[in-house]
C-alpha cells in the first residue's frame, strides 16, 4: 500500500527510504531495546504512530532522542525495517520543525557538538564538555572524574591546529542555509 | 611492507589516546606502515547524523576524499567513525545524491579490528608472539557498531561475533563466551542521560564478573572510556565490586608481541590493569 501524499507518513518513508508500512506489530524491536525502559512510547508504538499521522506525537516524544542508534531493532525487525534509521530521520525532521523536544539535554549536547565542529574542524573533548557545561549550567557533575582523567593523561588542554577550516565553513553554510528555508 | 593511511579520529587524540599509541606500536612490530590522513576534519560522529543526513554525508565524505588520493587502505580505530564512512559509502553508492567532493567510493574502509583479525597477519602475530597471554580470561567485548548493521559492516554473525576471540586465542588468552558481547553501554548518552549509562554499564560489568573474566576487552574508544572511567562509580550505584580493567585489543597484542611502551599505554587506565596481570606473571 502507497501512502497518502503529503502525509507524514509519507514524509518518513521519504526520507528514510524505509518500508514501514510493512511493521505487522511483532514487538520485537521494544523486546531487544537496552533502553525502551526509559522511552514514554516504545519503537514498535513509533511505528504505529507515523502510520496513523500522529506528527506531533512522534516528533515531541521522549524516544527520538533516548535510541542510543545500536541498531539491535534493526537486525531484529522480520520485515527488514531499519528502525534506528527511522530514528535518525526523526530527529532530523524534528530539529528542522522547530518542534519543543521531548529531551531537553540530547539535542542541545547535539549542536553543541557541531557547533564545536563548525568552529575547529575537530572535536577537542575538554572545550566540548567545558561549552555543554556553560549551557546545562551543571559544573559539579563529574568534575572529580575530570580531574583524575586529567592525571592519567587523558585529558588534552588545548586544541590541535590544522586547516581544513574552509571546507568545513562550507558545509555548514550550507547545511544552515537548507534549515533556513 | 604493507603501508595504509590512518584515520585516528577526535577520540584517539584525547580520552583514547592509549589507543593511539598501542595501535601504532602494534603496526610497527607488524611491519604495517600508518600514514595519518592529512588534515583530516571530525566525521560528524552521532550528532551530525541525529541532525541532518545531509551534513553526515558531507562531513565524513570529506576525509574520504583525501583518502581517496592515494590508492591505500583506510585504517580506522573509532567504531563510530568507521560506522559513519561506510554508511556513507553505501548512501553514495546507491544514490544519486551529489556531494561538494570529488569522491569515487573506491577507498577500501576497514575497522581496526577486522583489520587486524584477516589472517595473513593473525599468522604473524602467532610467529612473532614472545610473551603468550597464558592464563588471562577475557571476555570480548564487540558492542554495537562493530557488528551492526550488517549491511554496513559486513558481519555475518552479529549476534554472536567470534573474530576478537579467535585473536585473543592467537595471543595465547583465554576468550570466555558470555551473552553480553554485542550490548550496547549507552556510550552516545554519556553526557546527557548518565542514568541510563550507568545502568547499561552496570549489567555488561557485572555479566563480565559472572563470567569470571580477568578483564574485558574492546575495540571501541567509547566503550572503554565509559565503562573504564566511570566504573567505581558503578560500583557505589550498584553496592558491587567489579574491578575489571577494560582494556584495547591493540594493548593485549602489545603485551603479547612484547612491545616496549605497554606499561606507558596500561598507565593511562583509570581502572588499574596492573594488579590482574602481574598476578598472572605478564608484567
Amino acid at each position: 500500500m502507497e501512502p497518502t501524499q503529503n502525509s507524514f507518513l509519507s514524509e518518513v518513508v521519504q526520507a528514510s527510504g524505509e518500508k514501514l508500512q510493512a511493521c505487522y506489530q511483532c514487538q520485537k524491536c521494544s523486546a531487544g531495546c537496552p533502553v525502551a525502559y526509559a522511552m514514554d512510547i516504545l519503537p514498535n508504538q513509533v511505528i504505529r504512530h507515523i502510520q496513523y499521522d500522529h506528527r506531533e506525537r512522534v516528533l515531541s516524544s521522549k524516544t527520538i532522542w533516548i535510541c542510543a542508534s545500536c541498531y539491535t531493532c534493526s537486525v531484529r525487525c522480520p520485515n527488514n525495517i531499519d528502525i534506528a534509521k527511522i530514528m535518525d530521520t526523526l530527529r532530523n525532521i524534528a530539529i528542522r520543525s522547530g518542534v519543543k523536544p521531548g529531551e531537553k539535554d540530547i539535542p542541545l549536547f547535539h549542536s553543541v557538538f557541531l557547533d564545536a565542529i563548525k568552529s575547529k574542524g575537530r572535536i577537542h573533548e575538554l572545550s566540548l564538555i567545558l561549552q555543554f557545561k556553560t549551557k546545562t549550567r551543571d559544573f559539579l557533575k563529574d568534575a572529580a572524574l575530570g580531574w583524575k582523567m586529567y592525571r592519567k593523561g587523558k585529558i588534552k588542554l588545548f586544541p590541535s591546529k590544522f586547516g581544513g577550516g574552509k571546507e568545513i565553513q562550507e558545509i555548514f553554510n550550507s547545511f544552515e542555509k537548507r534549515e533556513a528555508k | 611492507m604493507t603501508e595504509v593511511s590512518y584515520y585516528p579520529g577526535c577520540s584517539l587524540h584525547g580520552t583514547a589516546r592509549e589507543y593511539d599509541e598501542s595501535i601504532r606500536g602494534v603496526a610497527d612490530l607488524l611491519h604495517i606502515g600508518l600514514h595519518e590522513l592529512e588534515d583530516w576534519t571530525c566525521c560528524g560522529a552521532s550528532s551530525a547524523h541525529c541532525t541532518s543526513e545531509e551534513l553526515a554525508i558531507e562531513l565524513a565524505a570529506r576525509n574520504l576524499a583525501i583518502a581517496e588520493k592515494s590508492n591505500r587502505e583506510l585504517l580506522v580505530p573509532c567504531v563510530a567513525c568507521y560506522s559513519r564512512f561506510k554508511a556513507v559509502e553505501m548512501e553514495l553508492k546507491e544514490g544519486s545524491r551529489k556531494i561538494r567532493f570529488p569522491y569515487q567510493g573506491n577507498v577500501p574502509i576497514r575497522y581496526s579490528l577486522d583489520f587486524f583479525c584477516n589472517g595473513t597477519i593473525l599468522e604473524e602475530v602467532k610467529k612473532k608472539r614472545t610473551k603468550p597471554l597464558s592464563g588471562l580470561k577475557v571476555v570480548c567485548y564487540y558492542g554495537c557498531l562493530t557488528v551492526r548493521p550488517p549491511k554496513v559492516t559486513g558481519i555475518k554473525e552479529y549476534e554472536n561475533p567470534q573474530h576478537m576471540d579467535h585473536l585473543m586465542e592467537c595471543l595465547g588468552a583465554e576468550p570466555i563466551p558470555w551473552s553480553y558481547k554485542t550490548d550496547c553501554c549507552g556510550a552516545s548518552l554519556v553526557m546527557t542521560r548518565t542514568d541510563i549509562v550507568r545502568r547499561l554499564g552496570q549489567r555488561i560489568l557485572s555479566m563480565a564478573k559472572e563470567a569470571e573474566a580477568d578483564c574485558l576487552v574492546t575495540g571501541c574508544p567509547m566503550c572503554q572510556a565509559n565503562l573504564d572511567t566511570r566504573q567505581e562509580e558503578l560500583e557505589k550505584e550498584a553496592g558491587e565490586r567489579y574491578d575489571l580493567p577494560i582494556l584495547y585489543f591493540t594493548e593485549l597484542m602489545g603485551l603479547a608481541l612484547g612491545h616496549k611502551d605497554v606499561r606507558k599505554w596500561l598507565g593511562r587506565h583509570i581502572t588499574d590493569p596492573m594488579k590482574v596481570l602481574k598476578g598472572k606473571g605478564l608484567m
